[in-house]
């Protein structure tokens, strides 16, 4: 990929910026997501709740329902692969995908490698639960990174572990002594120059979503605070009593987070949420596939 | 001078940034509320037209805004700020509808088709814009100055107060397309003194 589109790439994130991405399975499930304000979409044939319940292996969607959530919108359309599945990667570039997620809720295709992303010149988001993961996908060359979470549980609390973890080493990073960077970035196990660029500006290099158990707009104002730039919402949205309503109350939420009141008219009245799983009932730790 | 930045969803810190270097004040505008005191001028920037659009409508935002730009404001538009400022989108009425263009939205397709390209702005001197799943500008009434083209297509206009372009100038450290928009607030600051 040249650094050109590597630029152009990340510059797609910062567009997305303080904005929802919502999964969707089927067109009218992407226009509703589209009317409710979402920045993008995720077309997936299963959102994570169901791939959860259903089991067995899961892998990228058909080419032709990806085709129809493309024709049905005009925000950009996100689909999954599996993690270091660089065919399904491609197939999703032949069909001029606009984001590519290498995605741990899908059943990993390679346990030891991930895709090498700097061959594309499709974008890729990857999830991390921390700055040594975050900071190996951008080498491996996402333009995106987003916490793991635990996808389709409808419990936050990875999410905000990942989150919390992610930026308090980046303070961490940012605090030491220059000589200290190179034995840092031994521990963390990724490039020294990309470890500079976190100590240098305090932040990682590319944008940063939460993901993963978003499932009310509390919860989405929570990650914002927590310094999310936006959020994916999964299964939080379809499998709850009113989408519409959500989806519109998590948009508004994600802007005005810093307003408790506005997040309470927002959180008034929006039938039920997502019943949820906690962390200790889950049999698949999605956040432990690619490391 | 103050300028508001439209920070609903977006690439919003970026202009911010922008002004800051220039030594402007900010304001982010997420409510109705934030319009109360005087403003010298506003930037609606880059994001999602559809999502900005959906807040406006949401936050009430739509009739302030208009009122303000009608009676002069400064208003700069990048990318998603073009297509909401502008009168017709794709054959459609477009939200806010101030300035005389019809935009063609996503113009040049999906992530594939983002780019970058170096043009001549404003007839003054070259400038890199670069383009993501950007709109660009069909056609405009005689009352709108072309500043810029690309491969033939205009890419930025200046209606009066009015500044829009289809690239995103705060994205490449370049101050030169806003220093260009606080030209137009200086003398809108200027006749304000004047009337008072």
């Amino acid at each position: 990929m040249s650094n050109e589109r590597n630029e152009l790439n990340k510059q797609l994130a910062q567009m997305l910026k303080g904005g929802v991405i919502m999964d969707v399975t089927t067109p009218e499930q992407a226009k509703i997501a589209q009317a409710a304000g979402a920045c993008a979409v995720m077309a997936l044939e299963r959102i994570p709740a169901d791939i959860r319940s259903a089991g067995g292996v899961s892998r990228m969607s058909d080419p032709a329902m990806i085709k129809s959530i493309q024709d049905a919108v005009t925000i950009p359309v996100m689909a999954k692969c599996r993690i270091g599945h660089f065919m399904e990667a491609k197939v999703l570039e032949a069909i001029d995908i606009d984001y590519i997620d290498e995605s741990e809720v899908l059943s990993p295709a390679d346990d030891k490698y991930h895709i090498d992303k700097n061959g594309f010149s499709t974008p890729f988001v990857c999830g991390a639960r921390d700055l040594g993961e975050a900071l190996r996908r951008v080498a491996e060359g996402a333009t995106m990174i987003r916490t793991k979470g635990e996808p389709g549980t409808g419990d936050v609390v990875q999410a905000v572990r990942h989150m919390r973890l992610i930026n308090s080493q980046i303070r961490l990073v940012q605090n030491m002594r220059k000589d200290e960077l190179f034995e840092a970035a031994k521990e963390f196990q990724v490039p020294l120059d990309l470890l500079c660029f976190v100590h240098a500006n305090g932040k990682l290099p590319v944008v940063n979503f939460a993901a993963g158990g978003i499932a009310t707009p509390a919860d989405a104002a929570l990650m914002m605070h927590l310094g999310a730039q936006g959020v994916f919402v999964g299964s939080g949205i379809f499998k709850s009593g009113n989408p519409q309503k959500r989806a519109e109350a998590i948009v508004n939420a994600v802007t005005n987070y810093q307003d408790a009141r506005l997040v309470a008219e927002l959180s008034t009245d929006l039938g039920e949420a997502m019943v949820g799983i906690n962390e200790d009932e889950i049999k698949i730790i999605m956040e432990q596939r690619g490391l | 001078m103050e300028i508001g930045v439209l920070a609903l969803q977006g690439a919003f810190i970026e202009h911010e940034m922008m002004l800051e270097k220039l030594g402007v004040s900010v304001r982010e505008i997420r409510q109705k509320k934030d319009l109360d005191s005087q403003l010298d001028g506003l930037i609606i920037p880059g994001g999602e037209s559809t999502v900005m659009g959906k807040l406006l409508v949401d936050l009430d935002l739509v009739d302030s805004l208009n009122e303000k730009i009608g009676k002069g404001l400064p208003a700069f538009g990048t990318c998603a700020g073009l297509i909401l400022l502008a009168k017709e989108v794709d054959g459609k009425p477009g939200l806010l509808g101030t300035m005389n263009i019809s935009a063609k939205r996503n113009a040049y397709g999906r992530q594939s088709g983002s780019f970058v390209a170096t043009e001549v702005f404003a007839y003054k001197r070259s400038v890199l814009m670069t383009f993501i799943r950007a709109p660009y500008i069909e056609s405009v009434d005689h009352s709108v100055e072309i500043l810029a083209r690309v491969d033939g297509n205009i890419v930025a206009a200046r209606e009066n107060n009015i500044l829009v372009t289809a690239f995103h100038p705060e994205l490449d450290g370049d101050t030169f397309v806003h220093e260009y928009f606080l030209d137009i607030v200086k003398k809108y600051i200027e006749s304000q003194k004047n009337e008072a």
